[in-house]
């Protein structure tokens, strides 16, 4: 068995955000009776992934003090991407995944060469991405789903033994980000950037490569939650991924994540994209229009990071 | 933190506080400016007994705080932040500019300054805002000033303007409650002045009746016979050499060579150029033009890694902005600049980063609750040994210290003192950079003086001074 020191003690600091999921968990399990069942959750995890994977790539550009506001879009423009490359018989599976994938890479990239050599904020260069992918995914797909896809690559969204693949794929990317974030090198020099970015310079680590980094790790996932998004609805929708990243980034701060940088977790994320997928899942279990459902969850989104931050300054 | 501490202070004196870090000093000062509330005891004002509730109370009252991190809107002018809160307006808000000039420039007149009152607050040095944050202070009323280090950022002239606005506020009848770690400041300034020691009050008498030798040994609670070790080293070779260096409009021409085992001083006034000559040299900030060589070799610095692996280490000036990751903890702010001597690959060990941080707490003295504990919970003097072991675990063959004690207690002082004599013995070539002028002449083998960017002299601590030091940095 692994021993991570720092995964128990940011599971500590997080109670606050266990204690209201627990709370919230228990309330749905006594109130509903589909709430606890087997495939109830297995429903909320498949929910949950896509948002997962986008919050474990935000994680990395929030440690560094920075935004990415491009997540929706990018999420669209590499489903497009992908669904071009995936029609049956022309290419192999793998063509379709890496075109989507490197794509995502790439918009993260470009945004991260616009902050660190551009020197232009984050919020300003990702607000930028963000209409120039959803643009771009509109002119490739001439404005229509594109559509007529592999089933090899819409068997993504299916089951592998017991699990959803999607949940395979969030499971996976948080294992590997919260490894290489507590315990690589590289991982303590983007906490270091976050946390005091000249202190950063001066001991040496360098800025730029570790911003680089964040954002295209950031990117390349968001292109991961793109192919997902593609096979799951088996199309490459243009349209698809309208304020994904105002989900993902509301659950990486319920999970503890400072906006200015430098502290947080992957376990407080996946805590986060959790709690949202469970209010989601309940509020639907329990039948509550959908106007309804969008002010209870920004009510207990707010009251959660409410209630955390009160706790962990006591 | 305080315990049991009975004094008085009275109108029109300046009442210096000295202690170590964690004597109690600021803990004091922010009980008398209402931030932190007793929990036994009482505060008499005026004859009567008070308890102010917050920092507004206080200053209602008439006690204000002057805090050691100043707190100025940058963007605003001086009149505007003079004034902030009592703004002269008319009943629909809209203030009165010039009225607000007029009375920001009577304010600043009484500290005996003409600052422009239209100037924007970031335009201006340390210590005239400092200046304008006493004259906030004056605006709202106050008979106590509370200054919490105010000279701790000041060279040696800026301190003469305060010192002068402090004469004048104590002709006022103003109260001036005053800490340093300057001893050389209490003694030029201080009426009466109080020694904490572990939340105790040790002793409050008049300036006159301490010594510097006295007042230390009370501070420290032992005699502090050598604060500055002798300097019993010989200089080896020639390792680093700099020719030419310019970086307009900071510095030009400079060119010096550095010896093993020497421990070279730079002094000079603030703004001379010292810490940016110093960061070229690290690579922090590069110069335009000139030669930096190590052992004969000439290097290509454009970054702090690249001085790192050259073998060249520095302590920065600044401590909260470029030293430590405040929400980091001790370990992992300790292993930054040397974190890959304590990987397995691109992986962190753990184990051995955990080992080398005990053995850095045991040799360097940090006092921290543990290696988890974060940085920004332990005192100056902490955090300035935590950022002196970090620089020293990569083993750096040249070592740039820049202002290493400022703002730290006597004790850490001294310990800074002894580990700059084991490295020259060692054969470290270290580069002190220190506006206390009694450290560089009892620590350094040879001492260069920089004067509006130029180098004015070198000279052989001992045999010189004080005075001519400063008669070569005061600008022509």
């Amino acid at each position: 068995m692994i021993h991570f020191p720092a995964f128990d003690r940011n599971l500590r600091h997080r109670f606050g955000i266990v204690v209201v999921l627990a709370v919230i968990a228990a309330l749905l399990a006594l109130t509903t009776d589909s709430f606890a069942t087997a495939a109830n959750l297995t429903n909320v995890a498949r929910q949950v992934s896509i948002n997962g994977i986008l919050a474990v790539g935000v994680t990395f550009v929030l440690l560094t003090g920075g935004v990415d506001l491009s997540l929706g879009s990018v999420v669209a423009l590499s489903g497009v991407v992908c669904a071009l490359f995936a029609h049956p018989g022309e290419y192999s599976l793998l063509v379709p995944m890496s075109m989507g994938l490197l794509t995502g890479a790439l918009c993260g990239l470009l945004n991260g060469v616009l902050v660190t050599r551009g020197g232009i904020a984050p919020f300003i260069v990702t607000l930028g991405m963000m209409t120039v992918a959803r643009g771009l995914a509109l002119i490739l797909s001439g404005g229509k789903p594109v559509a007529n896809m592999m089933p090899a690559l819409t068997d993504l969204a299916g089951d592998l033994g017991p699990l959803p693949i999607p949940v395979l794929c969030f499971a996976t990317v948080a294992l590997l980000s919260g490894i290489f974030l507590g315990r690589f090198r590289l991982g303590r020099h983007l906490y270091a950037v976050g946390g005091n970015e000249q202190a950063a310079r001066a001991a040496g680590v360098s800025v730029t490569r570790v911003k680089l980094l964040a954002y295209g790790t950031c990117g390349l996932l968001t292109g991961l939650a793109g192919v997902v998004l593609a096979a799951r609805i088996t199309t490459g929708q243009p349209n698809a991924g309208q304020a994904y990243e105002l989900d993902a980034i509301a659950a990486v701060v319920i999970g503890g994540t400072s906006l200015s940088g430098g502290v947080g977790s992957v376990i407080g994320t996946i805590l986060g994209v959790l709690l949202i997928g469970i209010i989601n899942n309940g509020l639907d279990l329990q039948g509550v229009s959908s106007y309804y459902q969008a002010v209870i969850k920004g009510v207990i989104i707010v009251g959660a990071v409410w209630l955390d931050r009160r706790q962990s300054r006591s | 933190m305080l315990l049991d501490v009975s004094l008085d202070f009275r109108p029109g004196e300046v009442h210096a506080l000295m202690g170590e870090n964690g004597a109690g000093k600021s803990t004091l000062m922010k009980l008398l400016a209402g931030l932190y509330r007793p929990d036994g005891g009482e505060i008499q004002w005026r004859g009567q007994s008070v308890q102010f509730a917050n920092p507004h109370d206080a200053l209602a009252q008439g006690i204000a705080m002057v805090h050691q991190e100043l707190m100025p809107i940058p963007d605003l002018t001086v009149a505007e932040n003079l004034m902030l809160g009592m703004e002269p307006a008319n009943a629909l808000g809209w203030v009165d500019h010039a009225e607000l000039h007029r009375q920001a420039t009577t304010w600043l007149r009484q500290l005996g300054t003409d600052l422009e009152t239209s100037r924007p607050m970031r335009t201006l040095s340390v210590a005239q805002m400092q200046v304008v944050e006493i004259a906030k202070a004056l605006a709202r009323q106050a008979d106590v000033i509370l200054m919490d280090e105010p000279t701790a950022a000041l060279s040696d002239h800026e301190v003469s303007a305060l010192f002068k606005a402090i004469a004048t506020l104590r002709q006022r009848g103003v109260t001036v409650v005053y800490t340093t770690h300057k001893m050389d400041e209490v003694f030029r300034l201080a009426d009466r002045i109080s020694v904490l020691r572990d939340g105790h009050l040790v002793a409050t008498k008049a300036a006159g009746e301490f010594t510097p030798a006295s007042l230390i040994t009370q501070m420290v609670g032992r005699e502090l016979a050598q604060v500055f070790p002798p300097v019993t080293t010989t200089p080896g070779k020639v390792i680093l050499t700099v020719t030419q260096l310019t970086r307009e409009p900071a510095y030009r021409d400079i060119s010096f060579t550095l010896r093993r085992g020497e421990v070279l001083g730079l002094a000079g006034l603030m703004g001379a150029g010292r810490t940016e000559v110093v960061s070229a040299i690290y690579g922090l900030q590069p110069a335009d033009s000139g030669a930096i060589c190590l052992q004969g070799k000439p290097l290509a610095l454009t970054s702090p890694a690249d001085g790192l692996t050259a073998g060249i280490g520095m302590l920065t000036e600044d401590r909260k902005g470029s030293g430590i990751i405040p929400a980091m903890s001790v370990q992992h702010n300790l292993t930054l600049a040397a974190l890959r001597h304590y990987c397995r690959g691109a992986v962190v060990d753990a184990s051995a980063e955990k080992a080398v941080t005990r053995q850095a707490a045991a040799d360097f003295a940090i006092k921290s609750s543990g290696p988890a504990q974060a940085i920004q919970q332990l005192s100056g003097g902490n955090q300035q040994k935590v950022l002196l072991a970090r620089a020293l675990l990569a083993a750096p063959e040249v070592l740039i210290l820049d202002e290493p004690t400022r703002g730290i207690d006597i004790g850490a002082k001294a310990e800074i003192y002894a580990l700059i004599g084991r490295l020259s013995a060692q054969g470290t070539a270290v580069l002190l950079v220190s506006s206390e002028l009694p450290e560089i002449l009892a620590l350094t083998h040879r001492i260069l003086v920089l004067r509006q960017g130029e180098l004015s002299a070198e000279l052989n601590p001992r045999q010189t001074n004080q005075e001519e030091i400063l008669r070569h940095a005061m600008p022509r």
